[in-house]
């Protein structure tokens, strides 16, 4: 498993129900599963994976973000995760919404397109940065939606959702220090992990700028 | 036309039921007989149950050889010592269908309470059936067993629409379903299909209006026709293609004149000869009226007729762990119905897995060489035995 997912998994608290749209290897609900209780499906893009985990025993089914959540009804799980995908769907707004319909609380995690490499590069080259994270071609990325961490929370901000916990993740997954300033972390940190909960259902005092 | 005996049924295993069963369509059938076979051993905690639903012309003869045709079980791929259902592991209960001609209770079965040395058969008399009614006679079968609760129920087409009412009917008896090639209903081109084959059996001058084996015939050309059109439907286009082509049949005997492969009639192309034969060898081993009385219970079946049209509905709360199988070249039972059935299924908060498996093969895949398949039922088990914490 990958170490950005197990930040994810110690956001997920153990015996509760979790849908991670994006499953790929399925390693994420195996994990949930087998140490935490959980009752952890999946809902994956690629066949080839959706038939290795399956042909593990792990509940994934084949659909993707964009069309098949709409079809869960309204509080069917606990958490909802999207690893690294958020950039790649056809409306990300939307996505948000059904993981928060379905979901309590739902967890993403997606590149930052504010990172320092990428603002250099596109700043002294003047063409579409490419990057380790970034490291395709314009015309074939599948990232169509690329954003900054700070353009995530003024989404987040906008839609009224309650940012219960974030942080900046390097590439290997590692959690990064940026913990305290949000402008330091979206020019350092290479990946972002926000945990979000419905409007309405924050503290009272909750709050955090972009 | 055959000479065969056309109603020798034979003896097959089976369990009789004196108090028989209230059908649907309000006629009770007493006696009810369930003709099975079983494989493996049931647990002493009677946990390890499987029930294989076999597919419109199939048999409880999964595993074994068929007794008339000699034949190998229709699954002995998945279904054996170390295959993906592990007779080594789970007891498997295989089950003739009611309204079928292996041993279960069906039209060539005696009607009850016939007069005094009268033997009279059900025949087109038979009552309409259903997809429930089916599975209905195999739950007697299985209390019967004594077992409380089934570890799975799994079957392809017809066999996994039986699967899925399984799932609607008692689910609170099955651990988990596995649906394979199949729809939570017949579509109109389904039922179009099924026409097609009665009117050619209705159309066979040795039909008799249904009472055949009075004039010692069955409506083998009729019942030949409808075979070798359904099997149309059960290949893909690719497959047939691969298989034949447009290569033209040298028989033997016309070796000495090619250009009689230019006549009108007759087998000219492979395919055609091909399809022939799986149309005679149809009829040594099925009844004409069961053909009616199954596709019949098939077009009525839809799961969803109860609830207003809802499906979501018929599976509310259900604690079963599903898992669909589709094939990409099916377009008998195509992915789409399938994710149909799936969408509902999430809607219901179901637990569900579902993958396409990708091949050329068509409907019929269930039945072949697809390793991708092979994996995903031993996995999907074992997954569910993990989760039950099945020895």
């Amino acid at each position: 498993m990958r170490l950005d997912q197990r930040l994810i998994a110690d956001m997920i608290e153990p015996g509760t129900r979790v849908l991670d749209v994006g499953s790929g290897d399925g390693a994420l609900i195996d994990h949930l599963f087998r140490l935490r209780g959980c009752d952890a499906r999946g809902i994956e893009i690629d066949m080839r994976e959706v038939t290795r985990s399956v042909a593990h025993g792990l509940p994934v089914v084949h659909g993707d973000a964009d069309h098949d959540l709409a079809h869960y009804p309204d509080d069917a799980f606990d958490y909802v995760v999207l690893q690294r995908t958020l950039q790649a769907v056809e409306r990300p707004r939307e996505v948000l919404r059904q993981m928060l319909r379905i979901g309590r609380h739902a967890i993403v995690s997606f590149p930052n397109f504010g990172h320092w490499q990428l603002r250099l590069k596109l700043l002294l080259s003047g063409r579409m940065p490419m990057t380790a994270v970034w490291h395709t071609q314009w015309y074939e990325t599948p990232n169509i939606h690329p954003c900054t961490i700070r353009d995530f929370l003024a989404l987040c901000t906008e839609e009224g959702y309650c940012v219960q916990q974030w942080m900046a993740v390097d590439e290997e997954g590692e959690r990064a220090p940026w913990r305290r300033s949000i402008r330091l972390a979206n020019l350092f940190g290479e990946q972002a992990l926000f945990l979000l909960r419905r409007k309405g259902d924050c503290p009272p005092d909750h709050k955090i700028k972009g | 036309m055959n000479s065969t005996a056309p109603l020798d049924v034979g003896e097959h295993q089976h369990a009789s039921f004196p108090d028989g069963l209230d059908l649907e369509c309000g006629v009770h059938l007493a006696p009810l007989d369930v003709a099975y076979r079983t494989y493996g051993q049931l647990s002493t905690r009677r946990d390890n149950a499987i029930v294989i639903c076999h597919a419109f012309t199939g048999d409880q003869y999964v595993a074994d050889a068929h007794p008339q045709t000699g034949k190998p079980g229709w699954w002995v791929r998945m279904v054996g010592p170390g295959r993906p259902i592990d007779t080594n592991r789970f007891f498997v209960i295989c089950m003739n269908v009611l309204g079928g001609c292996m041993g279960s209770t069906g039209p060539r079965s005696l009607k009850p309470a016939c007069a005094e040395g009268k033997v009279e058969r059900w025949g087109t008399d038979f009552p309409p059936i259903t997809i429930r009614d089916m599975v209905r006679a195999q739950y007697k079968m299985v209390r019967s067993l004594g077992i409380e609760r089934l570890f799975a129920v799994v079957g392809g087409s017809m066999g996994g629409m039986q699967v899925l009412e399984w799932a609607v009917t008692y689910p609170h008896m099955m651990l988990a379903a596995m649906p394979i090639a199949t729809s939570p209903y017949h579509s109109a081109q389904n039922i179009a299909f099924n026409e097609v084959g009665r009117q050619a059996i209705f159309a066979d001058p040795d039909w008799y209006g249904g009472r055949y084996w009075e004039h010692n015939v069955v409506p083998a050309r009729g019942l030949a026709v409808a075979r070798m059109m359904a099997h149309i439907t059960y290949l893909s286009e690719e497959a047939l293609t691969r298989k034949f082509g447009r290569r033209v049949r040298r028989d033997p005997k016309d070796a000495q004149a090619p250009e009689a492969s230019l006549a009108m009639f007759g087998d000219v192309f492979e395919v055609e000869s091909y399809l022939r034969y799986q149309g005679s060898a149809f009829v040594q081993r099925f009844d004409a009226n069961s053909y009616l009385t199954i596709t019949r219970a098939m077009d009525w079946f839809d799961l969803a007729a109860e609830h207003d049209g809802e499906l979501p509905a018929a599976f509310a709360g259900t604690p079963v762990r599903f898992c669909v199988v589709s094939f990409s070249s099916d377009w008998l039972f195509p992915t789409s119905s399938a994710r149909y059935l799936v969408r509902a299924l999430n809607q219901a908060a179901a637990n569900v897995s579902f993958v396409e498996i990708e091949t050329d093969k068509g409907h019929d895949s269930f039945l072949l060489d697809e390793p991708d398949f092979d994996r995903t039922v031993r996995g999907f088990l074992c997954g569910v035995a993990d989760h039950a914490g099945l020895a």
